[in-house]
């Protein structure tokens, strides 16, 4: 039994489920389920990109040309709703289910049905987000942050819109509560808490953010509902309700909800710089604090969305203030990455290129968070393109360049088969150029006062917005080309070995072959 | 193969910052017209450079690192992973150069908030897609609507100068005054945003929000709604012309004759001829972004006016939905934001246009009536 707790279990575990399409649908495997939620974030990330396309095709020039400006409120809406809940969540979720049982020595998840359920609401909430363009009136259009009065305006698409939230809801915390108890319980014998790989431990503190925040969410929208269908006033003066009062609550889910797409993203890359420089991760338990600061931090600054509503001085100060602390940890996290590659013994593979990037780009949207923290400043540039650069800045070259450093990272584990390590770096350096072509020079339109979210503009800003569309077409055109690049590794490459890369030291590294079996420490690894 | 892509992407950013001398791409905020927004100018000023000093202290150690310690060059790699005190050092400095930071932020937030005891105070009223600017004062009160014309949007018409910031009456203010503004929405929030005055203030319907400017030079300065409003968002600029007192005070008596004159039509007799050819321009300011210029509407969430139960009905309903609006939907309560002879105008256009022909028309007089 010992022997094949880690070995040669692969085909003993095939033969008890069921093949084809049912597997998918009634697997309670980790691996399976992270497969899937890692393929449907892909899937749903291309949709979300290709209406981004739109979106820089009708802002390449003044006037309009391709869709109406009602049409134009849908795609940024969806763009955003979709990119948000249906790509970069999911995809951290994927790397939880794949990784978190491997890297703590344990079988599986710990509620494995749970697992397969927390899926499988997705693709139905997926549904019904795309489904709303085809509905009278069209998608949502009243920004994925779904401000009243405007969102109550509007046809059924903004109903759709309230229910894919809900499930999406769902689906979070049963996940988040998945990966708690998996944590908290599974974790093999040795493995104390202060052993855990960062990854894990980033997404331990996630999933607490998750359980916390997403109730809040899914309360603001049911009273959206409400006050559209039932005759309720929550967020109406005419009632005695308040329209600001919906941007608290929003904002109050809001603002852990951009930790929880970002604290993985450290997670992975803390995995990925001590590996390639082979060295160990700088101030381990500095970090897992400052990862727990931020979280605890993120409950305390919503308001810094809303310094244009008109708040009292006294809550305008606060909210400066604590938001400026922010960058506190967050400057602990960057000086720690750089000083693990200082003195190391660096190669650049394909995910230590992302990794680089990543801290490069993301210290600058870092940056910019804390220009917009100055509540003076943020007046002039709230709700003008500087935002829409910054949060790029954090969520495109931040979340999403974690996640293809992450899939390179670990698709040698998960498929048993090498990439190409020159296609790799083609396509780091094609999203890399494109990204910044595409958002840096909105910096610029933002500090010169281009709203946001319009579709057309004054002439002044059309040079910038020319460039910016062309970065866009070439990042865009660039992820199709990651899709290439994986499907080539899954289908021609050449075989991993048990562990491709010289720094790694996690288990799923030490402990088990190329591809992962199917069921991985049916007894646990002991850890010493 | 690395260093020679820096190079090149070093190259690129170059070229960027070349063509950035051409005086289209703005790099930097609007100049500032007003104390409050030299200060912002200076705050943003003041952070940016602090952050690209420590992006340039940061990034030189880690490129340095990069280039040096490469397996490639035969790095070999050390196994310090922990320090106390770099660790508290690099904790309190940056909280340090924070408070620095905060101390004039702080400073500048106390005077944005300083409202009270203005020189005058303009009421603005956000619409979808509008402003209204009302001086209290001598009954001078007016709407703000974009003055682009709908062929140079569709590209039918080559773009003027201030394409999309332009409209057909800016809100006036004399120099170097105190002015308040009290803002509020009469549908979804709206955003009055004006750059150079460094103001940016939500108008949030069944609420009343102040926020405040004094302009320090004369001229005209263009602003555009912040916060999202629906599909006309990107088409309600913000226009403020800044006079010296005299100007000022010449043109606020032109208001009141205009006042005068309008109060004296509204008595008049019209035929309905009159009544449709006024009502035609109505229309266009305040319906047909929605209802559209030939009343088909949006197919799914704008209805059509052409044909329609209400627009070919009973002219008591269409009257009523036109003063009243309809409660939950896009369709707004005209009765505040139109005058009797405008609603009487714009609903006689409406039922004698397209393959509408009632045949009937409504009277000033008749609105008149009903707002009692």
């Amino acid at each position: 039994m010992q022997a094949t707790a880690t070995h040669g279990h692969d085909d003993h575990g095939h033969d008890h489920h069921p093949s084809g399409f049912m597997r998918w649908v009634t697997t309670t495997n980790h691996k399976d389920i992270g497969t899937m939620y890692l393929w449907f974030s892909f899937a749903m990330f291309l949709v979300g990109g290709s209406l981004a396309m739109l979106i820089r095709a009708e802002l390449f020039q003044p006037g309009l040309q391709f869709v109406r400006p009602e049409v134009f409120n849908q795609l940024t809406t969806m763009h955003g709703l979709i990119m948000v809940f249906g790509a970069i969540m999911p995809a951290f979720v994927g790397f939880a289910n794949w990784q978190v049982p491997m890297m703590i020595g344990a079988p599986d998840m710990a509620l494995p049905r749970l697992n397969n359920w927390s899926f499988w609401l997705l693709p139905v909430a997926g549904c019904l987000l795309i489904a709303s363009f085809f509905v009278p009136g069209g998608a949502s259009a009243g920004g994925w942050t779904m401000y009243p009065p405007l969102f109550i305006q509007g046809g059924i698409s903004n109903d759709m819109t309230i229910f894919a939230v809900h499930i999406l809801g769902i689906s979070s915390i049963m996940g988040s509560i998945n990966i708690i108890v998996t944590i908290m319980n599974m974790r093999a014998p040795g493995m104390t808490w202060m052993k855990m790989p960062l990854f894990v431990w980033t997404w331990f503190i996630t999933a607490y953010l998750l359980v916390a925040v997403m109730p809040v969410l899914a309360g603001t929208v049911t009273m959206l509902l409400t006050d559209r269908h039932f005759g309720t006033h929550f967020f109406s003066a005419a009632g005695g309700g308040d329209p600001v009062m919906f941007q608290h609550l929003f904002w109050f889910f809001g603002h852990p909800e951009v930790y929880i797409m970002i604290l993985p993203a450290f997670g992975i890359i803390s995995q990925i710089i001590p590996t390639f420089a082979r060295k160990p991760l700088f101030g381990y338990a500095s970090m897992v604090y400052a990862t727990a600061s931020i979280a605890i931090l993120s409950f305390t600054v919503w308001a810094h969305h809303m310094f244009a509503v008109g708040m009292p001085l006294v809550g305008q100060l606060y909210f400066v203030y604590a938001t400026m602390l922010i960058a506190v940890p967050t400057g602990v996290k960057v000086f720690n990455w750089v000083s693990t590659m200082w003195r190391g013994s660096m190669t650049f593979e394909t995910p230590m290129l992302f990794a680089v990037g990543f801290i490069w780009l993301f210290t600058i949207g870092g940056f910019t968070g804390l220009v917009l923290a100055i509540a003076p400043v943020d007046i002039q540039l709230q709700d003008t393109y500087y935002v829409v650069a910054h949060f790029h800045y954090v969520l495109v070259s931040g979340a999403l360049f974690a996640i293809f450093g992450g899939v390179y990272y670990w698709l040698p584990k998960w498929s048993g088969k090498m990439y190409s390590e020159s296609l790799g770096k083609t396509h780091f350096w094609l999203s890399f150029v494109g990204f910044n072509i595409a958002f840096f020079p909105q910096h610029f339109l933002g500090l010169a006062g281009m709203p946001r979210r319009i579709p057309d503009y004054a002439l002044q800003f059309a040079d910038f917005n020319r460039i910016s569309s062309i970065g866009a077409f070439l990042f865009g055109a660039s992820q199709l080309f990651f899709l290439y690049v994986v499907i080539n590794a899954i289908r021609s490459g050449e075989k991993a070995p048990a562990m491709p890369w010289e720094g790694a030291d996690t288990l799923e590294w030490t402990h088990l072959p190329s591809p992962a079996p199917y069921h991985s420490f049916d007894t646990a690894p002991v850890i010493k | 193969m690395m260093s020679k892509l820096i190079r090149m992407v070093g190259g690129v950013m170059l070229g960027l910052s070349s063509v950035a001398a051409n005086a289209a791409y703005q790099l930097n905020l609007q100049t500032p017209n007003s104390t409050i927004a030299t200060q912002i100018y200076n705050l943003h000023m003041l952070i940016l450079w602090v952050c690209v000093v420590i992006f340039v202290v940061v990034f030189s150690a880690l490129f340095y690192s990069l280039l040096k310690h490469r397996k490639s060059v035969g790095h070999k790699a050390a196994h310090f992973h922990e320090s106390t005190t770099v660790e508290i050092a690099w904790t309190v400095i940056p909280f340090i150069i924070l408070i620095v930071m905060a101390f004039p932020a702080t400073k500048t937030m106390i005077q944005m908030r300083d409202t009270p005891n203005p020189d005058m105070t303009v009421k603005v009223t956000a619409y979808q897609w509008k402003w209204e600017y009302d001086y209290q004062k001598d009954g001078v009160k007016y709407m703000s609507v974009l003055s682009t014309p709908q062929d140079q949007i569709d590209n039918k018409a080559p773009k003027d100068e201030h394409y999309l910031l332009e409209v057909d009456n800016p809100l006036v203010v004399p120099v170097g005054k105190k002015v308040r503004l009290l803002l509020q929405a009469n549908d979804v929030i709206h955003s009055w945003s004006m750059p150079a005055f460094g103001v940016k203030q939500d108008a949030i319907p069944g609420f009343i929000k102040d926020t405040w400017f004094r302009a320090d030079r004369t001229g005209t300065y263009r602003g555009q709604c912040s916060e999202l409003c629906g599909k006309g968002h990107g088409f309600m600029p913000i226009v403020v012309e800044v006079k010296d007192q005299a100007d000022y005070d010449k043109w606020f008596e032109e208001q009141k004759t205009k006042v005068a004159s309008a109060a004296a039509d509204a008595g008049k007799e019209y035929t309905a001829d009159e009544l449709k050819a006024k009502g035609e321009a109505v229309f266009t300011a305040n319906c047909a972004a929605c209802h559209q210029a030939n009343g088909k509407g949006i197919p799914g969430t704008i209805p059509a006016l052409d044909g329609s139960k209400i627009a070919t009905g009973p002219k008591d309903a269409h009257i009523n939905r036109v003063m009243n609006g309809k409660p939950g939907t896009a369709m707004a309560a005209f009765a505040a934001q139109l005058s009797d002879l405008e609603i009487a105008s714009v609903i006689t256009y409406e039922r004698n246009s397209w393959g509408n022909h009632d045949g009937d028309f409504v009277a000033p007089s008749e609105i008149k009536a009903l707002r009692k």
